[in-house]
């Protein structure tokens, strides 16, 4: 009784590890940084609408068995092409950002399909595939960009043209979007704005999420993501089912991305891209996801405690050790470092669940009398 | 008749796995179907289900009917659709779904909806209510207590089997379910439960096809019984009024009887040496090797002996040496002269002159790409230091050339291996003289103890005797303890003295090499009556009932 509450608690602890230490490393933080709370809460509150649906778009290839996709960088600059069209066009405001919507759903679709595909070729490696993946269209996106936007694809604005006559400038103005959903419905309670609209959105995707979940579809998804193998033989078309999902992922990533730099206001042409996937990535999983499990509350804690991090971080840094620098390089060690803790966090549980299924061997009998030794 | 089959008959390159085999299964009625590894049963079957191996390697001989009609079924999909069910030895079942869920899997009904129409049924919802009652009905048919929202990772072995079974049974059409191994993984009072859930389906009309090795089970619960050796159907019996025995005679076949005599007296003197310390003692090892689960193992063998491990494939036989060796994962106490091995290292288990010639020659034995005088020398260079010449005052050490190309020419000469000369791949050797240098390998260690295993699977006859006659040779020259492990009882009886028989990854006893076949049989398939050889029977069947 004693041993099992004792490796309850001990399983608890190891699910939870990544939460238990954001949760402490912020408690600490936040006296030190003497941001005053009104400030985080506004902060928070923006950046919840910021990126919790970039977030939320890596949660079924999870279910899928597919890992994180970090493959969501494509679909991200599919977003970026959409937006650059919209400013091109002159459209402003609310249509604007759906027309931009509109006009990545096909690249993301075309991305998406490409990115599945060669995933179904790395069965088992889905998440250093689809990596690379992503710096490889980074190359084709730049030769877009750069080449193609205002010599073969016609440019009307020149503001958006480098001098030389073609190519995307470095920093594309998003103005006439600038956080058009934020002021959509504007409301402010005890002087803190709320971003409604952004909140609708979330609130639109993450229902998705659930409706999905209960479809047939959705079933398959997570058949195919426990064992593909037993999925495979009821009949179920696995490699169909992880192109739908990476395809979902991919759209919803691009979406995510027009919402994220609408708020921003500045597209930065070469990189807005390229830190997507690694800090939505590493969100979900500060918020207690693993390679195989996630959630949409482990998406919003996730958001909420990786952001509200980087807000103090930078202060608590100045004010203990006295150099504000240490806020930009925490914040590519917390993302990085949560990724990889993660990962081996994961292999780790496995191996503890291995040991364990073999306990079992004899019935239990190994591990009491102390002679069944491990390896 | 439901289902008849007449004159199946099938060949893998060349290689006559099945001939003539023929049997009906009316409604309601329950085949047995036994034999040995290698008999056939699993071929048979995948021809009923017309798996793609079969087509791949040129289809089968003989007619199926179905229903008195005969079919060629073209996947395993068209097989379930005419009604026959599978309910494989391994669960095929979801880890994270419920039952009902795995019962219903790529089955579920679903609520109607517009979207429906304009794209896929795919993006209907499941409907839960109606998945759970179907579920339960298909539970109920078995007659047994199972909650369909119970997760397939937290239920007890037995429970599994009965949702794989309920979910066969949950298609509308099923009229014969073939069930392979499925009491191989439950405890007996599992099992019996188990049986009187196939009763009940056989009184509705279901027929059934039973595959076991348990042949206990296989008497009282079928009404015929089919005994498949070698490919060919031997014998077809009513299942009443015979005897586990019987049918384990029949299954191993008794043609052997003459051999003993000459087998009797190779070995002198196994009586004497009944006080000297075991060189090699095993205690409660488990192995967690996949397919080859070794639970509970405890043997001791003396210095000079040759010792048998036999049994069925899947029982746990290989997973021994592999666990010894530190291949799989391993726990237990491991004694060389009295003291402990540490586990799960094969370097140290190597240092202790103990030498494994593994069952997967191409995986673990070998190095495909390299020579013979490298394979051969591999190991003794790196754990015995040998072949190597010390320079510049032993600062570095150099390997040796010629002395290993000697000791390669005088194995291949030794072990008759044919071959172009001591630099051939072995990569291109023939399998036998693969064997061969796995052999010379080991024995270039020059181990006190050598593990072997299935030192004669896949080479042919001749090479055969060679490795066999080299191993008892070997044995005697320098009192070399061997354990060897093998599928072939003959081989194991023709140079052991003692040989145990594993079962469900327990030894089901030790015999001597001058036991019955029947004897042996009896053991392999788990039908023992009684315990016969006490000391070694005794704590295995205790520890067994302990756990549940």
């Amino acid at each position: 009784m004693k041993s099992s509450m004792k490796s309850r608690l001990r399983l608890f602890l190891i699910e939870n590890a990544v939460v238990i230490l954001f949760i402490v490393l912020i408690a600490i933080a936040i006296p030190a940084s003497r941001l005053p709370g009104s400030f985080l809460l506004q902060e928070i509150l923006t950046r919840l609408g910021r990126s919790s649906f970039l977030v939320i778009a890596l949660l079924l290839p999870i279910m899928a068995g597919m890992g994180l996709n970090f493959g969501m960088v494509l679909g991200a600059m599919a977003g970026q092409i959409g937006l650059i069209f919209v400013m091109d066009w002159g459209i402003v405001g609310i249509p604007g950002l759906l027309l931009a919507m509109l006009l990545s759903l096909p690249i993301s679709i075309l991305l998406g399909w490409l990115c599945g595909s060669i995933m179904n070729m790395a069965k088992g490696r889905e998440m250093v595939t689809g990596f690379i993946l992503g710096f490889f269209m980074n190359g084709v996106y730049m030769l877009f960009a750069l080449y193609a936007m205002g010599s073969i694809i016609p440019v009307t604005n020149p503001e958006l043209l480098l001098s030389r006559g073609y190519g995307i400038r470095n920093v594309v103005d998003l103005e006439s979007v600038r956080q058009a959903l934020e002021r959509f419905i504007p409301l402010k309670v005890w002087g803190v704005n709320i971003p409604v609209l952004n909140y609708l959105f979330i609130a639109a995707v993450s229902a998705f999420i659930v409706w999905f979940r209960k479809t047939k579809l959705g079933q398959d998804m997570r058949a195919v993501g426990q064992d593909r193998a037993v999925a495979g033989a009821t009949g179920i078309a696995v490699e169909r089912t992880r192109i739908i999902a990476i395809i979902i992922s991919t759209v919803l990533a691009g979406f995510g991305q027009i919402i994220f730099l609408q708020n921003l206001g500045t597209i930065n042409t070469t990189n807005s891209h390229e830190q997507t996937g690694m800090f939505s990535i590493a969100s979900l999983l500060i918020g207690g996801a693993s390679v195989t499990k996630a959630s949409i509350p482990n998406a919003l804690v996730g958001v909420i405690l990786f952001h509200l991090l980087f807000l103090v971080a930078p202060m608590a840094g100045k004010n203990l050790i006295g150099s504000g620098m240490l806020g930009e390089y925490f914040r590519q060690f917390v993302s990085y470092g949560v990724i990889a803790l993660s990962l081996v966090l994961y292999e780790w549980k496995r191996a503890a669940q291995e040991d364990d299924a073999r306990a079992l061997l004899r019935g239990g009998a190994g591990s009491d009398d102390g002679k069944g030794g491990t390896l | 008749m439901i289902l008849s089959l007449r004159g199946i008959g099938k060949q893998f390159y060349g290689n006559r796995v099945l001939s003539d085999v023929s049997f009906d299964v009316a409604p309601g009625q329950i085949v047995g179907l036994v034999g040995e590894n290698g008999a056939g049963k699993t071929t048979l079957m995948k021809i009923l289900f017309s798996m793609p191996e079969i087509h791949e390697t040129g289809g089968y001989e003989g007619g199926i009917f179905w229903n008195g009609k005969e079919v060629r079924f073209k996947s395993p999909f068209d097989a379930l659709d005419a009604g026959i069910g599978m309910v494989h030895q391994e669960f095929s079942l979801i880890p994270g779904f419920t039952a009902a869920e795995n019962i219903l899997l790529n089955r579920e009904p679903l609520y109607k909806s517009a979207l429906t129409d304009i794209f896929s049924p795919r993006i209907s919802r499941l409907d839960r209510k109606t998945m759970t009652e179907l579920a339960k009905a298909a539970i109920d048919k078995l007659g047994v207590a199972l909650d369909p929202a119970m997760l397939v990772k937290e239920m007890p072995v037995g429970h599994k089997q009965f949702t794989e079974i309920a979910r066969e049974l949950c298609r509308a059409n099923v009229k014969l379910i073939v069930l392979d191994e499925p009491t191989a993984v439950l405890t007996e009072s599992e099992a019996e439960v188990l049986l009187s859930s196939l009763r009940l389906l056989a009184a509705e009309g279901i027929a059934l096809i039973f595959i076991s090795h348990r042949l206990r089970e296989v008497v009282e619960l079928c009404d015929r019984i089919v005994v498949l050796r070698d490919g060919k159907k031997i014998e077809e019996v009513p299942a009443k009024g015979c005897s586990a025995k019987t049918i384990a005679s029949l299954m191993v076949g008794r043609s052997v009887e003459t051999q003993r005599a000459e087998s009797a007296g190779i070995h002198e003197g196994e009586k004497d040496d009944d006080k000297e310390e075991p060189v090699l003692s095993v205690e409660r090892l488990w192995v967690d090797m996949p397919g080859e689960t070794v639970r509970d193992v405890t043997f001791s063998v003396k210095k000079g002996e040759i010792f048998g491990i036999g049994g069925l494939a899947g029982q746990g036989k290989l997973g021994i040496p592999n666990g010894i060796m530190g291949l799989s994962p391993a726990g237990g106490v491991v004694k060389l002269h009295g003291k402990p091995l540490r586990m799960g290292s094969p370097n140290a288990a190597l240092e202790r002159g103990v030498a494994f010639v593994s069952e997967d020659r191409r995986g673990v034995g070998l190095l495909l790409d390299e020579g013979i005088d490298w394979n051969i020398t591999f190991s003794a260079m790196q754990i015995r230091d040998k072949f190597l010449k010390p320079l510049l005052g032993g600062l570095f050490q150099w390997r040796s050339d010629r002395e290993m190309c000697s000791v390669a020419n005088e194995y291949i000469s030794l072990l008759d291996i044919k071959c172009t000369g001591p630099r051939q791949r072995v990569g291109n050797l023939s399998g036998g003289n693969q064997q061969k240098v796995c052999l010379a390998k080991a024995f270039a260690l020059q181990p006190d103890i050598l593990f072997v295993s299935e030192p004669t699977r896949g080479i042919d006859i001749g090479a055969k005797a060679i490795v066999l006659e080299t191993l008892k040779r070997y044995n005697s020259e320098y009192g070399t303890t061997i354990i060897m492990v093998s599928s072939e009882l003959e081989e194991l009886r023709s140079i052991c003295q003692r040989i145990a028989v594993i079962y469900e990854g327990r030894i089901e006893g030790i015999l001597p090499h001058t036991a019955l076949l029947e004897e042996f049989g009896v053991l392999m398939a788990g039908a023992k009556d009684a315990p016969k050889t006490p000391n070694e029977e005794r704590p295995a069947e205790s520890d067994r009932r302990s756990e549940h």
